[in-house]
């Protein structure tokens, strides 16, 4: 019998709430019972802990994978990138090829990236080999911007606490951090000149509350081409695809030991930031597990609002209650905003990749700019 | 047959004289001396073979580039005998009602200045000037204290002059009849119907392919797109302006926009337009002008908010000062019924030697001017490119929508082309937004004043802009209008205040501009 799909969540925001009611759907609490959970990060390790989590029914689903850190944590990203390069390498893909100096030709979208302590001395090494530049020092496990600061001394480095991280971009951010950036040492310790989180920009002086800083990919990509024509503004973008697929594929469960536990209980949204150099190469620097669902402008909130929907029409289909053992894919129409990248059973199946090009609305910012793309996996698609 | 002829004669002197003085006469004088060198030019028959040189060489096509351009920038002359005014506008009673309108601007002007005890211009401090040189590529972060300073005049202000605008030949009779215009123009001026723009708009047509509709997502690219962007490739291997100006009517590929529509305006950048840009930037730094101030509070105030064009706030800033300073911008005025503010030296004041013009261009800045140029920075990043466009399409259009001619695309032509167009195709809904005292002028004026920039998405915008290239005629920016209030008309009926009919006409963000004009013009039972 279809009754009412049963929802429950544990973070209050409207994006969220419009979007279940609109369907109908029936609030309830984590303990009765429910279909559908759309949780914190917090809440679902203990979901998923091994001492106090327990098992989901074919009728429930999450909005997290239980190891999504994987993905999201960045010293875990790194690993497990660098991790995937190496086994492709060991198997002789034609992916992992490199060029006469040693750079994959194809995987190389991750910025030198160090953990300190513990590659201290190669840290040190390779600072000194480009010492005029600055490099981002980012504890690990901390989100939106707090406790982050930015180094061009060594000395500096004493600031840090013990288990941070650093990793490295060579460029200049795009000045869409609402305070010009400048390599002076002084304007170092400014904080809103290098950081794009919204989070901290809101209390800049300078902050924008109608575009909040913030310029669509639609309109970068109408900008470069104009300016740059549509061959390089193409392959930018295939690049970003292809960033956000490698990376997802880095996690995913092909390999003997899969890191990503592929359970059908789940899907997730996640939020892929990308910085894209002056050369219009993008670099991964980092992929969220919580995406900010709060909405700074209006603009911000109807496209967020757009996001869950369409996000929810391809993870809870129809409508109905989810039934795990349902494993088709999507149909075009349900799709919305989203495009597949990436369809592993095709993959597996005929050997071709279907990407498609893919379209979002997120901040951006043109030359050297910060990017929140909306990454999304269509995660049903997955064996 | 003879008065052709002779019209024709006169139109060839007028465009040999024009260009005579231009760098493109001093470089074909170059190239005719230098070919002298190679063989296939003879003695016997230098004319022929120095003719022939130019037209393989590309220089004809250079020429006749440029001769293009003069006939579309320059209206035709009229009677010989005709003075100058004529040319700028020929009806009195326009003329007059512009110069008036120009004194109420000055005046203005010149009474913030004193209010504000700012003069109109000084010279910089040799400080200020280097700072202002180190800060020029990101005047965005400056805040200048600019809470004293008011736009000269809003788009409002300019309505409500044209809606007194009267012919005081032409009597209305008290009584209303059919023939009555429900508008806010009052002015008999000539505009087209519907029949009339769809020969003119011809290749917007339902059986023609257009960018911006058959190049979406759905349809597959080998019908129209793909062929479309090779035509376009091969018009700008020929680099003919004239070509472009046909092509670009049924609208531009992104990658090629930028480069056709240089073409069509005649923009190349030379080494010495560079330069002229450069200078221009010296006299800025040099000198401070009050209108400087005026453009920082536009840019502030219209761009700097906007989703689009935000990021761009610099480029508007180094666009716009230089623009100020302009005085080649001072020629367009020959034809433009619009003069330049004159001031005089202090203390000199009546004395023609002592004249000089304010701002130095004769524009004086109005609440969205800034938005004429916000769009360009999307196709041209660097700053004397961007600025030569920006000059060439102001001087060939932009001026039209603020001032008073009777001229088809100036802009009181376009709100009565509009007002007719609703009047007669959608009477109940005019009346109906009459009758609940929302004029629809009221509500698109701002739109047509602003070539609807700032309120279309860029994309749509452009595409927009494609075709008043391509037609030559702001005539289009009319009937977007009319179309966008045919499109939301269902809504409009069921309003009862102007609030409400504001709203539902303020966000056209997510209008598609070519269906609604193609629909408009062709799809419509009439």
């Amino acid at each position: 019998m279809a009754g009412k799909v049963k929802w429950v969540t544990d973070i209050e925001k409207s994006v969220l709430i419009n979007n279940f009611e609109k369907r109908g759907w029936v609030q309830v609490t984590e303990n009765e019972d429910w279909n559908f959970y759309w949780m914190s990060v917090q809440t679902i390790r203990n979901v998923f802990s091994v001492e106090t989590g327990y098992r989901l029914s074919d009728d429930q689903i999450v909005n997290h994978f239980p190891n999504h850190y994987e993905l999201t944590r960045k010293d875990l990203m790194v690993k497990n990138i660098k991790r995937y390069r190496k086994e492709l390498e060991k198997e002789g893909s034609p992916l992992a090829e490199k060029d006469e100096n040693g750079k994959y030709l194809y995987l190389d979208f991750v910025p030198v990236t160090y953990m300190l302590p513990a590659d201290y001395n190669l840290f040190v090494e390779e600072f000194r080999k480009s010492p005029s530049s600055t490099w981002i020092m980012k504890p690990c496990g901390k989100a939106q911007g707090k406790g982050i600061f930015l180094i061009n001394k060594l000395s500096q480095i004493k600031k840090w606490s013990r288990d941070s991280k650093t990793s490295s971009y060579k460029l200049g951010f795009c000045r869409f951090c609402t305070v010009k950036y400048t390599p002076s040492t002084s304007e170092l310790d400014n904080m809103f000149v290098h950081l794009t989180n919204v989070a901290i920009q809101k209390h800049g002086e300078d902050y924008n509350h109608i575009h909040g800083g913030k310029w669509t990919v639609s309109n970068l990509r109408l900008y470069l081409e104009s300016t740059r024509g549509r061959e390089v503004t193409s392959k930018l973008f295939d690049e970003i695809h292809w960033i956000i697929v490698q990376s997802l594929k880095a996690v995913a469960p092909l390999s003997l030991q899969p890191v990503m536990n592929n359970d059908k209980h789940c899907f997730e949204c996640y939020g892929y930031d990308i910085i894209i150099d002056d050369k219009l190469k993008p670099w991964l620097i980092e992929v969220n597990a919580s995406p900010s669902l709060t909405s700074s402008t209006a603009n911000d909130r109807i496209l967020k609002y757009n996001l869950i929907n369409d996000t929810l029409n391809i993870a809870v289909p129809n409508g109905e209650i989810p039934d795990c053992k349902w494993n088709k894919s999507p149909p075009k129409e349900v799709l919305g905003n989203y495009e597949i990248l990436y369809d592993e059973e095709l993959a597996q199946g005929d050997g071709a990749d279907r990407e498609l090009r893919s379209r979002s609305g997120q901040s951006l910012g043109p030359k050297a700019g910060r990017s929140r793309d909306s990454g999304r996996t269509v995660l049903t698609t997955w064996k | 047959m003879l008065q052709e002829e002779s019209d024709l004669s006169l139109i060839i002197a007028q465009i040999v004289q024009k260009l005579k003085g231009s760098s493109l006469y001093a470089q074909l004088e170059r190239q005719a001396w230098a070919s002298l060198q190679r063989p296939e030019i003879k003695l016997e028959s230098l004319k022929e073979d120095i003719k022939e040189f130019f037209k393989i060489s590309g220089w004809e096509k250079k020429l006749q580039n440029a001769v293009y351009s003069e006939l579309s920038v320059f209206p035709l002359p009229s009677h010989p005998a005709a003075p100058p005014e004529h040319l700028k506008e020929p009806l009195v009673y326009m003329r007059k009602a512009q110069g008036s309108w120009e004194k109420r601007i000055l005046k203005s002007l010149n009474s913030m200045c004193t209010e504000l005890s700012i003069p109109l211009a000084r010279k910089r401090p040799v400080g200020e000037q280097k700072e202002l040189l180190n800060k020029w590529n990101e005047m965005g972060t400056d805040e200048p204290d600019l809470s004293l300073f008011r736009p000269v005049y809003a788009p409002k202000d300019f309505l409500e002059v044209l809606i007194n605008l009267r012919n005081p030949n032409y009597e209305n009779g008290d009584s209303l009849s059919f023939r009555t215009h429900l508008g806010l123009i009052q002015v008999p001026l000539k505009v087209k119907d519907i029949p009339e723009l769809k020969e003119c708009f011809v290749e917007l047509g339902l059986n023609t392919g257009q960018l911006g509709i058959d190049d979406s997502t759905q349809v597959p690219p080998e019908l129209f797109e793909n062929e479309h962007v090779r035509i376009g490739q091969k018009v700008l291997a020929e680099q003919d302006s004239a070509a472009a100006q046909q092509y670009i009517r049924q609208g531009s590929p992104t990658a090629l926009r930028a480069e056709l529509w240089a073409l069509i305006l005649n923009i190349s950048s030379q080494p010495e337009d560079i330069l002229y840009y450069e200078q221009l930037k010296t006299n800025v730094i040099q000198h401070d002008l009050l209108v400087d101030s005026l453009i920082y509070k536009d840019v502030k105030l219209t761009a700097s908010n906007d989703d689009y064009y935000f990021v761009f706030e610099d480029y508007l800033y180094q666009v716009l000062l230089c623009f100020s300073r302009d005085t080649s911008v001072l020629s367009h005025f020959a034809y433009n019924s619009a003069s330049p503010p004159k001031s005089y030296i202090r203390g000199k004041l009546g004395l023609e030697e002592y004249a000089v013009f304010y701002p130095p261009n004769g524009v004086i800045p109005f609440h969205g001017f800034s938005m004429y140029v916000a769009p360009l920075c999307f196709l041209y990043h660097e700053p004397s490119k961007l600025y030569q466009i920006f000059r060439e399409m102001y001087v060939r259009f932009f001026f039209r929508l603020h001032s008073i001619s009777s001229h088809p695309s100036g802009i009181v032509s376009l709100c009565l082309l509009f007002e007719t167009l609703l009047q007669t195709y959608l009477p109940q809904l005019f009346y109906h937004l009459r009758e609940i005292g929302a004029q629809p002028l009221r509500i698109s004026f701002k739109w047509m004043v602003r070539a609807f920039s700032g309120y279309l998405a860029t994309d749509q915008l452009l595409l927009l802009w494609d075709r008043i290239l391509g037609y030559n005629s702001l005539e289009i920016l009319a009937v977007l209008a009319a179309a966008v209030f045919a499109f939301r008309a269902v809504n409009l009926m069921e309003v009862t205040s102007l609030a409400a009919a504001e709203a539902v006409l303020a966000d056209l963000s997510t209008l598609k501009v070519m269906p609604l004009l193609q629909i408009f013009l062709f799809a419509t039972v009439t």
